[in-house]
């Protein structure tokens, strides 16, 4: 295949120089120390309130506020089953002994990837694969790309090749960027503290039976392997509204909506029991991994999966069968 | 096939009754034509009857509804590797990566084919004269600079045929002059080379022979010399008038016969303006003499491409 090798090093030069991946790198610098400075606001705030760097007095202030919600008759019945399971996930830690939330690199890494799979890595995923058809379309190359005598399903798989590249190396570097900027403010160590995984809910019980206490920077790689997953469906369905839809503007809106609405959905849906099936209501894979409430009933993390290859392999069908075949008139 | 006997020369490229619908409309009702090694094959017509979508075709950015289209043998879509390695192509406009500069677009495509080196990308920039400013990037190109490097990419390959898709479009007179001249420097080392237009003078200037096409058709394919003089304009300056108006009007060589009576040349006198086939001009001009007719001159004018319609679909008007 070394034909396929010069067609991806060509792909990945247009990325380059098209200085999509330097933009992304740019937003991530910009906004990592945000969250970092927000980050450590919060734990001078709560420091200032509570009077103590004590971790168990600020769980405990916290499990008190839940229980508090808990009681109100106005709380919607779907809120006090998920204030149910965090307080009894905050109990267990409690019991264990292990801050949930120490300030470390670590740990701030871990919970921005958690908070940044459902919208903001698709959406930076997003801006390097929307256009990586689109745009031979509204510049004209493709007129040159399809007219080598190279076969039209290689120069869509070249394309592939490098957004897959290209998609795990932004959740390389959000990961890396996180530790080493949220490190100079937090410290770098946290690498061993125990996180326990596997909490399983059954209905608003929580079943502990499972659980199973491991190594921070362990916990971190699963999390990104889920982030890349799940990152990766959302580039091969980019890839395929790149193929369907000529304009890149359009394209790329058409996404922005899907995602946003996903997150739209999953705050709303849990009465809609269908609307699981749809990809992505299922993005935020690492929800699963600490015990998290799922939006819809029903779901778990390889329900999830599941959905979310199903979704990208119809992309890819999609994308190859339109693309080998269509006419080019403009 | 059965033109290539006319030729003892090789086909490079054979269009064999193609024909495309697009939404239940056809827009190409059958088209067949050959180009031969060596030749500069003009592709003429106006605008909107069909000269891109065939180029498309011919290149395998459309698929045909119907008929074959073989380059160098190679069927363009079932052997499309083959075929296209012998062909290089402009459509449309020379479209190139803006943000690159003209040697990494040409190390691209160059990527993209057989055994093209370093050495031959150089040579290609020779031959395109594009040297002082091949590292600049192509957004800063002119249109002109763009035409040219459009056309190295196309000579990358050593092609045997190449397209070129209204390449004088928006260049200046002299930028024009340049394109014309290269093109025929061209063919004389060997390429083929298929130009269309939708100007019948530029045809006229570069080709050897030439396909007519209009709403979807081709209605003529033919040396272009030949063509010319078949629509070819014959205008009389005589007197007096209504008796050779009378004359020409009964001679069965002549159409199209249009008068303008002008005072200046007699009291009685006309232009009297004819479309005709210029080897019987001689003899029209005889017989106006031997009726006794004034005769003050006689012009041949070239013809339009409107003026080759006309006289090629017998009234039926462009468009």
């Amino acid at each position: 295949m070394g034909s396929m090798y010069a067609l991806v090093r060509n792909e990945c030069i247009k990325m380059i120089k098209k200085k999509r991946f330097y933009v992304i790198l740019l937003i991530l610098l910009a906004l990592i120390p945000m969250f970092t400075y927000a980050q450590l606001r919060v734990a001078q705030q709560a420091q200032k309130q509570f009077g103590t760097t004590d971790w168990k007095t600020d769980q405990r202030q916290k499990i008190a506020d839940w229980e508090k919600r808990l009681s109100s008759a106005r709380t919607p019945d779907e809120w006090k089953q998920q204030l149910r399971v965090r307080i009894q996930i905050a109990n267990y830690y409690l019991d264990k002994g292990v801050d949930p939330s120490s300030p470390n690199a670590v740990t701030f890494t871990r919970e921005f990837v958690k908070n940044a799979v459902g919208l903001f890595i698709p959406l930076i995923i997003m801006v390097i694969s929307a256009d990586i058809v689109s745009s031979e379309h509204s510049t004209g190359t493709i007129k040159l790309l399809l007219t080598r005598p190279v076969r039209r399903w290689k120069i869509l798989l070249s394309k592939l090749i490098t957004v897959v590249f290209f998609t795990s190396l932004t959740v390389l570097s959000t990961g890396a960027l996180c530790y080493l900027i949220s490190g100079v403010v937090f410290g770098y160590n946290g690498w061993t503290m125990p996180v326990f995984t596997g909490i399983q809910l059954a209905g608003s019980d929580v079943d502990f039976s499972l659980v199973r206490a491991v190594d921070q920077w362990f916990f971190l790689l699963m999390e990104l392997g889920l982030v890349w997953f799940s990152a990766i469906v959302v580039a091969l369905m980019s890839l395929m509204l790149s193929v369907l839809i000529r304009s890149t503007a359009a394209g790329m809106g058409v996404m922005l909506a899907v995602l946003i609405s996903g997150t739209i959905l999953s705050n709303m849906v849990s009465s809609w029991e269908t609307a699981k099936y749809l990809f992505m209501v299922n993005l935020d894979l690492t929800n699963y991994l600490t015990g998290g409430v799922p939006p819809i009933q029903g779901m778990d993390l390889t329900f999830s999966l599941s959905v979310l290859s199903l979704w990208a392999i119809a992309a890819l069908i999609v994308s190859f069968t339109v693309f080998t075949r269509k006419d080019i008139l403009n | 096939m059965t033109t290539a006997v006319e030729s003892p020369r090789a086909t490079v490229l054979s269009v064999n009754n193609i024909k495309k619908r697009i939404k239940n409309k056809e827009i190409i009702k059958g088209i067949s034509f050959e180009v031969y090694a060596g030749e500069i094959f003009g592709f003429l017509g106006p605008n909107g009857s069909g000269k891109t979508t065939t180029i498309r075709m011919l290149v395998d950015l459309i698929r045909p509804t119907e008929g074959t289209i073989q380059i160098c043998g190679f069927d363009v879509h079932a052997q499309h590797d083959q075929a296209m390695r012998h062909v290089g192509c402009i459509v449309e406009n020379p479209e190139l990566y803006a943000y690159l500069t003209g040697w990494e677009n040409l190390e691209h495509f160059a990527s993209m084919l057989p055994d093209v080196d370093e050495q031959r990308i150089a040579e290609v920039v020779e031959i395109v004269a594009m040297d002082a400013r091949i590292h600049d990037k192509v957004r800063t190109y002119s249109l002109g600079m763009r035409q040219r490097l459009g056309i190295a990419q196309a000579l990358l390959g050593r092609p045997s045929l190449l397209i070129l898709d209204e390449p004088t479009n928006g260049l200046d007179p002299q930028g024009i002059k340049e394109m014309r001249e290269f093109i025929q420097r061209l063919a004389a080392d060997g390429l083929s080379l298929f130009v269309s237009s939708h100007l019948l003078s530029e045809i006229q200037q570069m080709c050897d022979r030439v396909a007519i096409i209009s709403h979807g058709e081709v209605i003529q394919v033919g040396s272009v010399d030949e063509l010319v003089a078949q629509g070819g304009q014959v205008v009389w300056s005589l007197a007096p008038a209504d008796q050779a108006e009378k004359l020409l009007a009964a001679s069965r060589w002549v159409t199209a016969l249009e008068r303008i009576d002008d005072s200046h040349i007699a009291a009685d006198g006309a232009y009297l303006q004819a479309q005709m086939n210029q080897e019987h001009v001689p003899q029209v001009t005889k017989d106006l003499i031997d009726a006794g007719i004034r005769l003050y001159a006689v012009e041949i004018k070239n013809p339009t491409l409107e003026d080759l319609f006309l006289s090629l679909t017998e009234g039926e008007r462009i468009g």
